[in-house]
């Protein structure tokens, strides 16, 4: 219409760029004159034709594409025997099958045929004739089988055994140690004396008031089970519960370190407010009356353990903890809370 | 060269009979969608997986066994670390290429799970899981469950502080199982926590040996079963639930799907090389009685970690000899329901529709017009949104300079309510646009041009590539015309004349528009369409 100068250039893109699909195949009369033929590949299909204007421009582009594909790659090995630097390899080896994935699908998108095609979609069950013949065979051989049916359960028989006794290898095997009341005890026993992960024992004057130390019993350091995050919350002793009046020599209080919801060392250590702060999921625990859970997921109060300064200085454990550390597990019952402490372990 | 390839295909032909087979695939007819691509991208993220993963075998040592450090990195000279970590911190720091390939591992691992989640979620929402298409979807869930699981296996291997707290954590998931959960956890761990150096080597054939060879049977099933019920499409001109409309397979698909593999691969590289993930020389070798702040698991765990976080503090004790523990609730029965809830969907939704049970269904709902389904999908989506951000509480509360306990309420209250008002928010949503048909679907726009005389016009833009407006209409492929005796696709109605004028000509007489301009793909708004 009024456009002329717009429409004239555009009309020269199409002559121009029309020779290159008319390359494939040239001569619409003669297409058309073979289309019956086997190899019916009709270029006048708009569904065949590539379906760009100017396919040269397409081909740059994807040719840029490998180009810059080849020399990114060729840049890669280079860095590499340079003795490689991760950013640039990295860099150079995105760029290199990203030089390759674009160029491709910019192929596939404007220099190959768009369709659309379409294609029936079959019935995914099959007929009921088939179905029948199915059955057919299935019941002929069933019959045979079970004229055997003896020997059927028998075989039967055989193979559950064998199976039962198979997986034997797998889970027994794997049965050892069992847990047995390994979750109940610590490997704190009267009179371990508390240490360090280098096996420093504690001496009671070696924590100043709102300090916390990681400690172990005697002869285990670093166990996961045992550790113990001693506090001294206090230049005197603390009762935090009725009962452990003396569980506190020197304001010291022992806490399991383990979280009693999903065992996490509970280490943040909050002198002001007095609590303990779990990292893992935030459960907060008031240490100053037995570390009863105020915030969070945690259910049940962190184990104390009873501690003791026998007059030559050293921390020791009064006993074991007086319940499970840690979090809950299915055999925990009520009664474990009650058990004696165990038996001294030589001091 | 095309010779060649026929010959090839002869010699193959005469010892296997594989041309039938073959042509048909060559000619299979996939739909084009952006969000079928989705699933692809996941599976190309499991190949990158596999071939870095070789690579980073080369060189880890699945053991625990201690030893003192002495390598390159200055730091942890004379720590006693794990042979485990050691390995790590050596391919990181040490093996060439090393740091890129464990990087792109980590981030091939994190993108290959979001695909999936994002992929079934495409796969909710437009109800293509529903019959015949049950099977595949729980093949799909199948997997989606060993990628969480082999993804948390990865990640605890290096044996570094992060991932030896997730483990303890794991330990104490077990542990919570009622009747078998402590007999299990002893069994996998060789003994109470942290076990006897049992649990990396055992994760290590896990991780790199029986769940792969798993999830790659699955996923061989889920694309053969995928090819033989052929692809869903969504409902469109010219289609219809018996049909399957698109490019073919050979070459379009092939080239553009070949690309596609490649541009992940790149894309993972770049951000393997650039993008620094699980640094793990810097958090130290693993020990039972350490913790750092801010630990947060790779994003799939996240709405584990969220729920266990913002779950009140349940125990339950059965006649005071039985604990069903507080880590139950959050990590184990909740992922039983999400799990189960997702695998019995296609089976509840099918008992509610009013349809034909024995109906196929080949085409995909628009989300709208499913409002019920979609505000179900959309708010469970938001109530696990919720526990996802739930995860990082304590990094929240820094951030934002609030209190932990005012962030845990927030979480607590929202979690439950949020989903309800987005679920009802979406079912407006929903039943609104279905007032509006025409919404959201793409309109040719009208362009104002000037004219050299300084005269004003408009004109309707070029067809964006996408606008199934104008297309041809689409017709079998040439052969499979032929073999079925449709007639081939008839040549255009004039002679030698049509060859100058090709696209102009034809839109006149067929409403057939020009091909389109590359340039105008790459800036395709812009251009009037050819005036004429």
């Amino acid at each position: 219409m009024s456009t002329g100068g717009d429409d004239q250039s555009g009309s020269d893109d199409v002559s121009t760029g029309g020779e290159n699909p008319g390359g494939t195949g040239p001569g619409a009369g003669s297409g058309g004159g073979t289309a019956t033929s086997t190899t019916a590949t009709t270029v006048e299909d708009l569904r065949l034709e590539i379906p760009v204007e100017r396919p040269r421009r397409a081909e740059n582009f994807v040719a840029l594409c490998f180009t810059v594909s080849v020399l990114a790659t060729i840049g890669l090995a280079i860095t590499y025997s340079l003795g490689g630097q991760p950013q640039a390899e990295g860099a150079l080896l995105g760029l290199g099958l990203a030089g390759i994935g674009i160029g491709l699908a910019a192929w596939g998108k404007y220099l190959m045929p768009q369709g659309p095609f379409v294609e029936d979609r079959h019935e995914l069950p099959t007929t009921e004739k088939d179905k029948q013949a199915f059955g057919a065979a299935f019941s002929r051989g069933q019959v045979a089988v079970e004229r055997r049916g003896f020997l059927g359960k028998l075989l039967g028989a055989a193979i559950g055994v064998f199976s039962i006794v198979g997986i034997f290898p797998f889970i027994r095997s794997l049965y050892n140690p069992r847990p047995g009341n390994q979750l109940d005890y610590t490997q704190f026993r009267r009179g371990s004396r508390l240490v360090q992960i280098n096996g420093r024992p504690v001496m009671a004057d070696d924590v100043d008031v709102g300090g916390v130390l990681t400690v172990f019993p005697e002869g285990h350091e670093g166990d996961a089970v045992s550790q113990t995050l001693l506090i001294r919350a206090s230049s005197v002793p603390i009762t935090t519960l009725p009962g452990r009046e003396t569980w506190s020599p020197h304001g010291y209080l022992a806490y399991s370190k383990l979280c009693t919801h999903a065992g996490c060392p509970v280490s943040l250590y909050q002198q002001q407010v007095q609590q303990l702060l779990c990292p893992c999921h935030q459960s907060v625990f008031t240490i100053l009356n037995g570390a009863r859970p105020i915030f969070g997921p945690a259910p049940r109060l962190i184990p104390q353990l009873p501690i003791m300064d026998n007059g030559d200085g050293f921390l020791r454990a009064q006993s074991d903890y007086q319940e499970p550390v840690g979090p809950g597990y299915w055999e925990r019952n009520t009664s474990t809370t009650l058990n004696p402490p165990k038996k001294a372990a030589g001091q | 060269m095309e010779d060649r390839g026929i010959e090839l295909a002869r010699w193959f032909d005469d010892r296997l009979g594989v041309a039938r087979i073959s042509k048909t695939a060559l000619n299979k007819i996939f739909p084009d969608h952006w969000s079928f691509l989705l699933g692809e991208i996941a599976m190309y993220s499991f190949a990158i997986i596999i071939i870095t993963g070789i690579f980073l075998t080369l060189f880890f040592v699945p053991s625990t066994k201690e030893v003192i450090y002495n390598g390159s990195y200055v730091p942890l000279r004379g720590q006693r670390v794990s042979e485990a970590y050691q390995s790590t911190v050596d391919i990181s720091l040490n093996v060439r290429a090393g740091l890129v390939m464990r990087q792109m591992h980590h981030w091939a691992a994190d993108i290959f799970a979001a695909a999936i989640v994002v992929h079934l979620c495409r796969i909710f929402f437009t109800g293509a899981f529903r019959r015949p298409r049950e099977l595949n979807y729980m093949i799909g869930l199948t997997m989606l469950i060993l990628v969480i699981v082999n993804g948390f296996i990865g990640y605890s291997l290096p044996d570094d502080q992060i991932s030896g707290a997730g483990l303890r954590i794991a330990f104490s998931i077990f542990l919570s199982i009622p009747i078998i959960g402590t007999w299990g956890a002893f069994l996998l761990w060789g003994g109470n926590f942290p076990g006897n150096g049992d649990i990396i080597p055992r994760f290590y054939s896990l991780h790199i040996l029986i769940l792969p060879a798993v999830i790659a049977g699955l996923l061989a099933a889920h694309l053969g079963i995928m090819w033989h019920q052929k692809h869903t499409d969504f409902p469109g001109k010219d289609k219809s639930n018996r049909k399957v409309v698109g490019s073919s397979f050979w070459p379009t698909y092939t080239a553009k799907t070949t690309g596609y593999f490649f541009i992940i691969f790149g894309g993972l590289a770049l951000l393997g090389g650039l993008f620094q993930i699980n640094p793990i020389w810097l958090y130290g070798s693993y020990e039972p009685y350490k913790v750092s702040y801010a630990v947060q698991p790779d994003w799939y765990m996240g709405w584990l970690d969220g729920a266990l976080r913002i779950m009140p503090a349940w125990e339950t004790q059965f006649a005071s000899r039985y604990l069903i523990s507080a880590p139950f609730y959050p990590a184990v029965l909740m992922p039983g329901i999400t799990f189960g809830l997702l695998y019995a969907w296609p089976f509840i939704e099918a008992r509610f529709r009013k349809d034909d049970k024995a109906f196929e269904h080949h085409e995909l709902d628009r989300p709208r017009d499913r409002p019920v389904r979609t505000a179900l999908g959309v708010g469970v989506l938001s109530f696990y949104v919720m526990l996802f951000l739930a995860s990082s509480t304590d990094v929240l509360a820094n951030t934002l300079r609030v209190s932990l306990n005012g962030v845990l309420w927030t979480f607590r209250i929202g979690t439950p309510t949020i989903p309800i008002v987005v679920g009802l928010a979406t079912y407006q949503i929903c039943k609104e646009l279905s007032r509006a048909p025409r919404a959201g679907l793409r309109k040719r726009s009208n362009v104002v041009v000037r004219s050299p005389e300084g005269g004003y016009a408009t004109v309707r833009a070029d067809i964006h590539p996408g606008d199934k407006e104008g297309e041809p209409p689409p017709e079998p492929l040439p052969e499979e015309a032929v073999r079925r005796g449709v007639a081939a696709p008839a040549p255009a109605g004039g002679d030698g004349e049509e060859e100058v004028g090709v696209g102009a000509e034809r839109s006149d007489a067929t409403e057939v528009p020009p091909p389109r301009r590359f340039s105008s793909l790459l800036r395709p708004w812009h251009r009037p369409a050819g005036s004429s």
